[in-house]
């Protein structure tokens, strides 16, 4: 259990692509970390580094206070969960678990008693003597928890541990992947490119695009508080609505805030905007006026997608319930100068 | 008549259909087996004018013949050496090709070659390598002061018979190991690395056991193989000389056969022969029916 740093890491594979980029954070020790960026964007392969399964190209990767560039993975002491599970098909369940330990000359008696515990954790004591092949998707999910958690690691690695799960189990295990990070206290490090995984894990969120770091922070404050038009678009879902605006536009909508005269991107959650059908629009704020272009009747929330009759775009609105106006409708919706978010048209945000 | 059904009224369109495969079998397989089963139950004089039957006086006569168990153990020990060198060289040499991304297609190419040999020219190949007189290895071998002689030596004669059978039968099972090894998923070796494994033990632990179905499938085959397509290499180096140091089965078929016109003798070591391959064939079939769950 130690603090987990990064220090201006960088991968540059055989043939000159630039896989990470300058990557430098610290995850204090029992933190949970999650990365979280679209497929190509160096996450998973910052996370192999990590592991000691990439060479480092340059950079510093350091458990505790100590540099492991140099180290086999073996030496560590980190454990990881693999998204296909790679659990090792001709051992039972519980040699599958005992592997790590049994390599590291844990004494017989003592392996025993973690093996078995970890399984009553994970409840899969009743499956020790099955092979994997013989496991349901989420029952190998578990085994490959369980050889992680019996090896008492420095740190956890995760590489998009559920995605191989329905969605149901993916949310069921999810909360419990949670929970035994915070019974162990363990430091973590979570790849994912779901945003509903990374906001509910993380306790430092991590977004990563081409390579690069676009924003790290607790959760809540990356969604309050996008640095990026990119990480507005990734994080939250549906993603933020964007429009581009001139400055004078923009400086009518958000009073009192500074915009570079050659105009901005305004930002709108769909959860922000409030469908208004006779309200004249309040002074400041944001008013669209929209064509219903689509509908989506969630259950306790509907989305309904619009056209701007001015401009071009399309433009989400969450309204609760299943209350929604109907496709062809003209509606109005409305969002608070405090609600809107301001970047400037290279996509960083304007501070508030 | 005619309908449009696809099974056929008669039997005659599917009797011509599979015809040419049964008479193929017939002639070659089913109709020698035959003679040979036939034969061994004859005796006959060495100039073809007299054939009596004799019953199993050919089986008791052979099977008590200090020479052919001799030749049974020769072929035992051969067939095992050969596979075992086989297996082991193969296994290496597709571990590195595994381990190579740069260049691995040529490297793998030209491992496959040896198999296109011919055995009697793999034969030829090794005998003028290894020719007391003539060939290179034998003269490299005199400079570290090994007389290597060959045609006096049984050992010699049938280190060279191995050599040559295992050298030809390497790029098959290199071919069979280097598909296995790759398909592997890589993140087993990744999840045995981390945990604690280092490439020596990985190999043992996980990737030795994880081709275990490929390992057996190619026992099998290198078994066969020593067993009965190894007769051009023993024709074309040793003869099956010197003396009988390396007169494996089928060698010793054609020699009783066709050199010292026992044909009776011949045809009962051609129906044990016969009793191995079937044996081995269940064998395999057996093993290849449970490797589907695996």
């Amino acid at each position: 259990m130690v603090e987990v740093a990064l220090r201006n890491v960088t991968k540059v594979y055989p043939g000159g692509v630039t896989a990470v980029r300058d990557v430098s954070f610290t995850i204090p020790d029992g933190q949970f970390c999650v990365l979280v960026g679209p497929s190509g964007c160096g996450k998973s392969t910052l996370l192999r580094m990590v592991a000691g399964l990439e060479t480092i190209t340059g950079g510093e990767v350091a458990l505790g206070s100590e540099v492991v560039n140099a180290r086999e993975p073996a030496d560590r002491d980190i454990a990881m969960v693999f998204q296909n599970y790679a659990l090792y098909p001709h051992m039972s369940v519980y040699d599958n678990m005992a592997y790590g330990l049994r390599n590291r000359r844990v004494p017989k008696g003592e392996i025993d008693r973690r093996v078995r515990e970890a399984a009553k954790t994970l409840e899969i004591a009743a499956l020790l003597d099955r092979k994997p092949r013989a496991l349901s998707g989420g029952q190998r999910q578990r085994v490959a928890m369980g050889r992680a958690i019996v090896r008492q690691p420095k740190a956890f690695l995760f590489d998009e541990p559920l995605s191989n799960l329905d969605a149901k189990l993916r949310v069921s295990m999810r909360v419990e992947i949670r929970k035994l990070q915070r019974a162990f206290a363990t430091t973590s490090i979570y790849v994912t490119h779901d945003q509903l995984e990374a906001m509910t894990l993380a306790d430092l969120l991590v977004v990563m695009n081409a390579g690069q770091v676009e924003q790290i922070g607790a959760p809540l404050d990356v969604y309050e508080k996008p640095a990026s038009t990119f990480v507005a678009a990734f994080i939250g879902a549906p993603a933020m609505n964007l429009l581009a605006v001139t400055a004078a536009e923009a400086a009518s909508m958000a009073p009192g805030r500074a915009v570079p005269s050659e105009g901005a991107f305004i930002g709108v959650r769909p959860d922000d905007l409030k469908l208004d059908g006779s309200h004249p629009g309040p002074p400041a704020g944001l008013a669209l006026d929209l064509a219903v272009t689509a509908v989506e009747r969630v259950g306790p929330e509907s989305f309904v997608y619009g056209s701007p009759t001015v401009g071009r775009g399309e433009i989400i609105v969450r309204v609760p319930g299943t209350s929604a106006p109907a496709l062809g409708d003209r509606i109005r919706a409305l969002a608070a100068p405090d609600r809107l978010h301001l970047f400037s048209m290279a996509g960083w945000r304007l501070s508030a | 008549m005619q309908t449009k059904r696809v099974t056929f009224g008669g039997y005659g369109v599917p009797a011509l259909l599979v015809a040419p495969q049964l008479a193929v079998t017939l002639v070659f397989f089913i109709w020698p087996a035959s003679q040979a089963l036939y034969q061994s139950v004859l005796q006959q004089d060495p100039f073809g004018l007299k054939t009596e039957f004799v019953g199993l006086a050919n089986f008791r006569r052979v099977l008590a013949d200090p020479a052919y168990l001799d030749s049974f153990a020769i072929t035992a020990v051969f067939s095992l050496v050969v596979a075992a060198i086989a297996l082991g060289v193969a296994l290496l040499l597709a571990a590195m090709a595994d381990w190579v991304i740069r260049g691995a297609t040529a490297y793998t190419t030209l491992l496959i070659w040896p198999y296109a040999v011919a055995p009697a020219i793999a034969g030829v190949l090794w005998w003028f390598l290894f020719h007391p007189t003539i060939g290179i290895f034998a003269y490299v071998l005199s400079r570290f002061g090994i007389a290597w002689n060959h045609l006096l030596d049984a050992r010699q004669a049938f280190l060279l018979i191995v050599i040559a059978a295992a050298w030809k039968q390497v790029s098959y099972n290199f071919v069979f190991f280097l598909a296995g090894l790759q398909s592997i998923p890589r993140s087993l070796i990744e999840a045995a690395a981390i945990d604690g494994a280092g490439p020596v033990r990985r190999f043992r632990t996980i990737i030795l056991p994880l081709i275990g179905p490929t390992t057996f499938f190619l026992l099998v085959v290198n078994i066969v193989y020593a067993f009965f397509d190894t007769f051009g290499i023993v024709h074309a180096t040793t003869g099956g000389g010197p003396g009988t140091a390396t007169t494996i089965l089928v060698y010793k078929v054609f020699r009783d056969g066709f050199e010292a016109l026992d044909l009776g003798g011949s045809a009962v070591q051609s129906v044990v022969l016969m009793a191995v391959v079937v044996a081995l064939t269940l064998v395999q079939f057996r093993f290849i029916e449970r490797r589907v769950h695996y």
